[in-house]
């Protein structure tokens, strides 16, 4: 069992800031996300919640204008080093976006590409079956295989998403507001594969949903839009859930998740 | 009350002023109807004017009476009779000419019925008439060929045949077929789309896919939609400088041993022909590939794919269709164009099927351009007939297109 007093530390950034070409729309972002846990961010819209969370898997990397200064690390080694390969980065930490994106192609295929590009070697038949349990969803699929993805709802090509993340292994996934394209019932089931998942994976989730947020997550880190009139966005707090919940720090934190924001 | 009230006009003054509203209207409704009919029209009076020229009567005569070579009806003959006839008949050095081409004992019987008509017996066409004509005016067109052509026989003829589709080139219209052309400008298009389609999707893969949008770019871009306006003819002077003159050793094949030939090949006509269409098919299959969602894209690194398995795996697949429709369309540019060809010089008189890229050859348009310009009505009638098989094929060339666009059309 893990040690309670030194929790375990996933990925961690000092000093961040992230650029589009002059515009700085993160800035001085600090935070530790600890192993096996789910992590939110919350803020208001615009204020690089998203821009933060692809900064994780060098996402950015396809925005020619976006860079950025400061560390990421991922066991103390920094995403940004000139030694490292962002597709490294990518395989490491996985992502799941906000519209469901499968590829035009079977439900096997869409677990077993990234597999196969990846070089793996063992049994894909049970790889497909693995990580589609996992995602909940070996159930409602295991007939149909061969079946398009697009034949599926919106909920279940989410959940093939994730899936086909989780069929790679990768140590963390990252969420981009996995839900908000999805109807209620397709929503909780997500949320409660996220507590699935954190068994076996870090989990960080962007949701501007707070009740989301309150419900799936053990930490949370709150965004919000510099004071100073710049337009970059930080975190302003970062705490376990409970706490931002009832007991926040910063007023401005209090006004968003109690509903008194704008 | 409204203040305005008054300005409006009422009853009787309103509805003339709505009189005046709908007259305006349907005199723009009937100039847009005659511009319509206009289009419609024009292109009705193309097509009546192909089709007219290519049916019709035509008084002929036989230069040499059928009897002079053989006493039973000329369609009785079987295949070696005719062979006799032939051999007995026409001068040794233009038998022996005849059989280097293709050994005579191996042509069928038509095409030894059609020698002996052409060579020996010589059918001379008096006059043709067009379709209308002779629909119209039959009875006067056989007094009329009686009378100036006594010994000439008047037959209804369409001079479009499959014996026109499939026998080569002749200078007597009435054996001329299209043949030679079809092969010329299907190898030429074949070579140009062999050449033009993977350099055409490789520039647009790296324009779109790895190009920075910086202004050295922006400008290869801008010039690559202007070089799609450009005359044909440029083109031509381009192959020629180029693929005739300065690729002379490659492209006449004496590189590779071949002797007989210079510049002047279907390699040549096919790689100006592959310049051409290039900048069209580089901008439809940057319009394919813009087609194909970022959120594919995103999916694919998303698992660690790096960019090159993202575009041969995601990006190329699904933009395929789109790029081989462009392709197809411009394969259909490519086969009606003749300004190019005349400059990177088609052979006008050919007869020989071209049997290869070192080839000599000659195009469909080339064909009905040579024969329009002929004096003779026949030939007329026969680039008529030329025309219609050219316009079939650029059509049954777009139909594929549109069927392709139709049938592979992804939703994501
Ligand atoms: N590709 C981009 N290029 C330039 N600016 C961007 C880009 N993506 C986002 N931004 C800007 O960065 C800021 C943060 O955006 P984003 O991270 O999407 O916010 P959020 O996800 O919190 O709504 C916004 O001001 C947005 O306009
Ligand atoms: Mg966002």
């Amino acid at each position: 069992m893990k040690n309670n007093q030194t929790p375990e530390i996933a990925i961690e950034t000092k000093n961040l800031f992230i650029f589009y070409g002059s515009f700085a729309a993160v800035s001085e972002v600090n935070l530790k996300i600890e192993k096996q846990k789910v992590t939110a961010i919350i803020g208001p819209s615009g204020c690089g919640k998203s821009t933060l969370l692809r900064a994780f898997n060098r996402m950015n990397d396809f925005v020619p204008s976006s860079y950025v200064t400061g560390e990421v690390l991922l066991s103390g080694q920094n995403l940004y080093g000139s030694n490292i390969d962002p597709v490294e980065v990518r395989r490491r930490i996985g992502m799941v976006f906000q519209k469901p994106n499968p590829f035009p192609k079977s439900i096997y295929e869409n677990i077993a590409w990234g597999a196969r590009i990846n070089g793996f070697k063992g049994n894909m038949d049970e790889l497909v079956e693995q990580s589609l349990r996992g995602a909940a969803l070996w159930e409602e699929v295991k007939d149909q295989l061969q079946k398009s993805a697009y034949e599926l709802s919106g909920g279940q090509q989410q959940r093939l998403c994730i899936a086909r993340t989780i069929a790679i292994q990768p140590d963390i996934i990252l969420m981009d507001e996995p839900a908000s394209a999805l109807d209620p019932i397709s929503t909780l089931r997500i949320e409660e594969l996220m507590q699935e998942l954190k068994k076996n994976y870090t989990i960080i989730i962007v949701t501007h949903n707070m009740q989301q947020a309150a419900r799936v997550s053990d930490y949370t880190a709150m965004m919000m839009l510099e004071k100073d009139g710049s337009r970059s966005g930080t975190v302003i707090e970062f705490s376990e859930t409970k706490k931002i919940f009832t007991n926040p720090k910063d007023k401005r934190t209090e006004d968003y998740v109690t509903g008194r924001f704008g | 009350m409204n203040p305005n009230h008054d300005h409006f006009p009422e009853g009787e003054s309103f509805r003339q002023s709505l009189g005046r509203r709908y007259r305006t209207a349907s005199i723009w409704q009937g100039l847009f109807f005659s511009a319509f009919l206009i289009a419609i029209l024009s292109l009705g009076a193309l097509l009546y004017n192909i089709i007219d020229g290519a049916f019709g009567y035509v008084a002929f005569d036989y230069k040499n009476d059928p009897s002079e070579f053989t006493s039973k009806p000329l369609d009785d003959l079987n295949k070696q009779e005719l062979l006799d006839i032939l051999k007995t008949n026409l001068s040794s050095g233009a038998y022996k000419k005849l059989d280097n081409e293709k050994t005579m004992e191996k042509r069928s019987r038509s095409v030894l019925y059609t020698l002996v008509l052409e060579r020996l017996i010589q059918i001379d066409t008096k006059e043709t008439w067009s379709m209308t004509d002779s629909i119209l005016r039959s009875a006067e067109i056989k007094v009329e060929a009686a009378e100036k052509y006594p010994e000439a026989k008047l037959e209804f003829r369409s001079w479009l045949t499959p014996v026109f589709l499939t026998t080569p080139m002749s200078s007597k219209a009435e054996f001329a077929g299209v043949r030679t052309a079809i092969l010329g400008s299907l190898w030429m298009v074949g070579i140009a789309i062999l050449f033009a389609m993977p350099i055409g999707t490789g520039a647009a893969i790296y324009l779109h896919e790895y190009a920075n949008k910086n202004f050295i770019n922006r400008v290869i871009q801008t010039n690559i939609n202007n070089l799609a306006g450009v005359p044909s003819i440029v083109y031509g002077m381009l192959g020629l400088a180029i693929f005739v003159r300065t690729f002379e050793p490659f492209t006449s094949g004496s590189m590779f041993g071949v002797t007989d030939t210079n510049g002047r090949t279907i390699l040549s006509a096919g790689l100006t022909m592959g310049t051409l269409v290039l900048p069209l098919i580089i901008i439809n299959a940057q319009e394919a590939i813009k087609a194909v969602p970022d959120s594919l894209r995103q999916a694919a690194f998303g698992v660690g794919a790096t960019r090159w398995q993202t575009i041969w795996h995601h990006v190329l697949p699904n933009a395929l269709p789109g790029i081989l429709t462009g392709s197809i369309l411009a394969v259909s540019r490519a086969i009606g164009e003749t300004a190019p060809l005349i400059v990177v010089g088609a052979s006008t008189f050919i007869s020989i099927d071209p049997d290869g890229p070192f080839s000599k050859f000659t195009a469909l348009p080339i064909q009905i351009y040579q024969w329009t310009t002929r004096a003779q009505s026949e030939f007329h009638a026969i680039a008529a007939s030329a025309i219609i098989v050219l316009l079939a094929l650029l059509l049954s060339l777009n139909a594929t297109a549109v069927l392709l666009r139709n049938r592979v059309q992804r939703k994501y």
